[in-house]
């Protein structure tokens, strides 16, 4: 397939993944601070943090407050990684590809921007119904693209750009703890520290599913289930084993073998955390272990677009392609 | 809804005839028309039209702010044509591109038609379409205008004419298919038993045309559509043409050309091209031999299809015929080539460059319409009888300072058809654009996009100028019926 093409479905899935965790930090951030006690001032910055723009944040914004931080997150068309930034540019790619991916997903990605770009033009404030059909639509988007591509080269391209984002997106909301402030926060099993876990959990739609592994909301149960579980689909690990493989079924590459800069990055972190017990990482720093998985998530990100979206290529010798009696 | 208060007011109407009642052959589908609630009809060109925004299926308009998505206006009342009317039609159209090729092919080698004394020399060399890179190419089948898409109009008389070719790379094929397939959504029971015939087969005959003209010897056939990218205002086409033929869509930095041999840049490496369909114009193909600003396009492009390595759809050059005096000389070109007379002639003709044409031009330009030969979409040209005096005065300045660079013709009445206006039916009128496709053989796709002039007596029909368009409604003769629809027993 056309190098431009890998890149532009990788992005589109990559952005639409982005727009949906971008929608799961807000909504449940509202919900976080309702639950706080009385007196407690409410706290957004830490949701400018994580995504990692704060300072794209403080050069033009001068509170902290839930309507400014929404407006940033949500509808603020200079923030690129705001929902309505990230869905343009899922659109954008998914236009520039829509003979690679079907109707169906399509129709899904550019409905849903029309739906946002029409509440942003209305200014009104993201509630919790907006906010829900974008991770509705997201959704929506994914199972089209399972349901209706050919599960060939771009879908395995796309799955990787979600699986990517969707990683990096759960070390962060992990790395929330870091930056919040609680009332007491040394006092571990207070009721606070648990809602705030609690809220964590929510917020990757995982608070079910962890209670069926682990039962009561711990620090370390939830950091084990968010970055190691093997089965659960928005856990560290599981994002990266599943793109590992699709990567390999794009270069035909064993399993436990590499065949490009890729490949070998993206499995060395996978066997990583195949092999890391969750003590280790609480003993090292959590806020450490996460900073660092998202530096070495970027050098993949970097190896797929030196490997795959813009290399060097000189044809193959033999160039077996060409007649010489044309 | 009713046509009760419908008036066809001294036009020519497709569906009615003068004495308001409808035309015998279009009866069926008045009466289902009718026998439509108002309030459903209206619901339904809604629907229709929500639809096209959620597909995506807009188009931008060059000048204005990026974001001005438009959809390309919609009318539900379909335009219909009679099967012998179509007959006439096709076998015209036929005529004309046999012709216009052979003048293509001529014109770039040896010229017999100007040595012959039938078209002046020197309106062929200050063609702007003239390519003299192409002179000595000797494309595939020698097929050089592979992908037509004529504009032809009625006039008031009832006569259809042909008012202009497009030979270089025309637009609108999608929206025939896709107006198609909205119509048979929104009205099953209106459409079914008329015998409109099928259009859903032109991507399956524009891929087999493009395989058709490959290079000889071409091994694992790679055909692309070579599109200047989604800010281009035809992308929704490009990329619904290559989707529905299932070929890749690349733009110009996809490709690259090696050892005079045209690659496309994929994950794997890069892998050989042999037919490009490019919807890009001659000017921005090679930056190496055209022009050189061009980052459209790609360079060492002619090189590898001067070597008969790659086949460029439609040839470079073909745009000499686009050429509006080149037009004029249409029926002589019939003649030349063929032998025959048009069997859908021209609108006639002045040609400003000849002097005692641009005497006529000049006297009665108030009842004329001023074309540029070379501008295209309804830009830059003078409708005389809607003209005031001072467009009409600098309109004449221009005929004088550039006469071989403008036509005139007679204002024709265009034909109308009934336009869903707010809540009633109006006459608007109507232009048509049938899509031909040169290969093997000559195929013309038996309907086409009907344009449809929006505003009240407008004659301007292009989309970027308030054009909307209509489903356009063939109707099968026995023949086809039979062919098509086998009888069971």
């Amino acid at each position: 397939m056309l190098s431009r093409v890998a890149d532009a479905i990788y992005w589109m899935c990559r952005y639409v993944e982005r727009a949906e965790n971008v929608a799961r930090f807000v909504d449940v951030n509202e919900h976080l601070m309702l639950d706080l006690p009385p007196g407690l001032p409410a706290q957004w910055a830490p949701l400018v943090k994580i995504t990692g723009d704060a300072a794209e944040f403080s050069a033009r914004y001068r509170d902290t407050d839930q309507e400014e931080v929404r407006w940033f997150l949500t509808f603020d068309s200079e923030n690129p990684n705001s929902i309505l930034s990230s869905l343009r540019a899922a659109r954008e790619n998914a236009r520039s590809i829509r003979e690679i991916i079907s109707s169906a997903v399509w129709r899904e990605i550019n409905e849903l921007y029309l739906y946002v770009e029409h509440h942003a033009a209305r200014r009104s404030s993201p509630q919790h119904d907006f906010l829900q059909h974008v991770i509705r639509a997201s959704h929506s988007i994914e199972g089209a693209n399972y349901a209706t591509l050919s599960h060939g080269e771009p879908w395995h391209f796309g799955r990787i750009g979600r699986l990517l984002e969707r990683a990096d997106k759960t070390t962060r909301v992990i790395d929330i703890r870091y930056f919040i402030l609680l009332p007491s926060a040394n006092d571990v099993g207070s009721p606070a520290e648990d809602l705030h876990w609690t809220a964590v959990l929510q917020s990757v739609s995982a608070l079910e599913m962890y209670r069926q592994r682990h039962g009561t909301v711990r620090l370390d149960s939830v950091a084990e289930f968010l970055i190691l579980d093997p089965q659960f689909p928005r856990s560290v690990r599981n994002c990266l084993r599943r793109a590992n493989n699709s990567l390999h079924s794009i270069s035909n590459t064993p399993l436990g073998t590499y065949g490009n800069q890729a490949e070998r990055r993206l499995g060395r972190l996978v066997a990583d955390l195949d092999y890391t017990a969750i003590g280790e990482v609480l003993g090292e720093g959590l806020h450490e272990f996460l900073d660092d998985t998202q530096l070495k998530l970027n050098g993949v990100g970097a190896a797929l677009q030196g490997t795959f979206f813009s290399p060097r290529q000189h044809r193959q010798s033999g160039a077996a392609a060409v007649s010489p009696n044309v | 809804m009713r046509f009760d208060s419908y008036e066809t007011g001294g036009f020519y109407d497709e569906l009615f005839q003068a004495d308001g009642t409808p035309r015998p052959e279009f009866r069926s589908l008045v009466d289902r028309i009718e026998s439509l609630p108002l309030g459903d009809l209206l619901a339904r060109q809604q629907a229709a039209e929500r639809n096209l925004m959620r597909m995506g299926i807009t188009f931008n308009v060059y000048g204005e702010e990026t974001g001005a998505e438009r959809i390309f206006p919609f009318d539900l009342v379909p335009r219909l044509v009679a099967a012998d009317d179509w007959d006439r039609i096709e076998r015209g159209l036929q005529q004309r591109i046999r012709a216009l090729n052979l003048f293509c092919d001529d014109l770039y080698h040896d010229r017999k038609i100007v040595k012959d004394g039938v078209v002046p020399a020197e309106i062929i060399e200050s063609a702007e379409g003239l390519r003299r890179e192409c002179i000595g190419l000797n494309p595939p089948q020698g097929v050089w205008c592979h992908v037509t898409g004529t504009d032809i109009v009625r006039d008031g008389d009832g006569q259809v004419y042909v008012l202009e070719d497009n030979l270089r790379v025309p637009s609108g094929v999608s929206y025939v298919l896709q107006n198609r397939a909205m119509m048979k959504r929104t009205f099953p029971k209106v459409f079914r038993g008329l015998g409109v015939r099928p259009v859903v087969d032109y991507p399956g005959r524009l891929l087999a045309m493009l395989e058709d003209v490959a290079p000889r010897s071409a091994e694992g056939l790679e055909v692309v559509v070579l599109t200047p990218g989604p800010y281009n205002s035809a992308y929704f086409e490009h990329s619904f043409l290559a989707q529905q033929m299932g070929v890749e869509l690349v733009e110009g930095r996809d490709l690259v050309v090696e050892d005079d041999t045209v690659f496309m840049r994929t994950t794997t490496g890069l892998e050989r091209v042999h037919v490009i369909y490019r919807r890009i114009d001659d000017d921005f193909l090679d930056p190496e031999v055209f022009r050189s600003d061009s980052m459209l396009g790609v360079p060492g492009l002619m090189r590898a299809y001067r070597r008969g390595r790659v086949t460029l759809v439609n040839a470079p050059g073909t745009g000499v015929a686009d050429d509006k005096v080149i037009y004029a000389y249409v029926p002589q070109i019939v003649r030349y080539y063929l032998g025959e007379d048009m069997i859908v002639p021209n609108v006639p003709t002045y040609m400003c460059w000849d002097d005692k044409q641009r005497q006529h031009v000049l006297e009665n330009i108030d009842k004329l319409v001023v074309k540029p030969a070379n501008e295209s979409g309804g830009y830059g040209l003078l409708i005389g009888p809607h003209a005031t005096e001072a467009e009409r005065d600098e309109f004449r300045q221009r005929i004088r300072d550039d006469s071989r660079n403008y036509i005139a013709q007679p204002t024709l009445s265009l034909s109308r058809v009934p336009t869903l206006i707010e809540d009633h039916f109006e006459g608007r009128h109507v232009d048509l654009r049938p899509f031909i496709l040169y290969g093997r053989e000559i195929y013309v796709l038996p309907g086409g996009l009907t344009r449809v002039a929006l505003r009240e007596g407008s004659l301007v029909v292009n989309s970027s100028q308030g054009g909307g368009s209509k489903d356009t409604w063939v109707l099968a003769g026995p023949a086809q019926a039979a062919a098509m629809w086998p009888d069971p027993f």
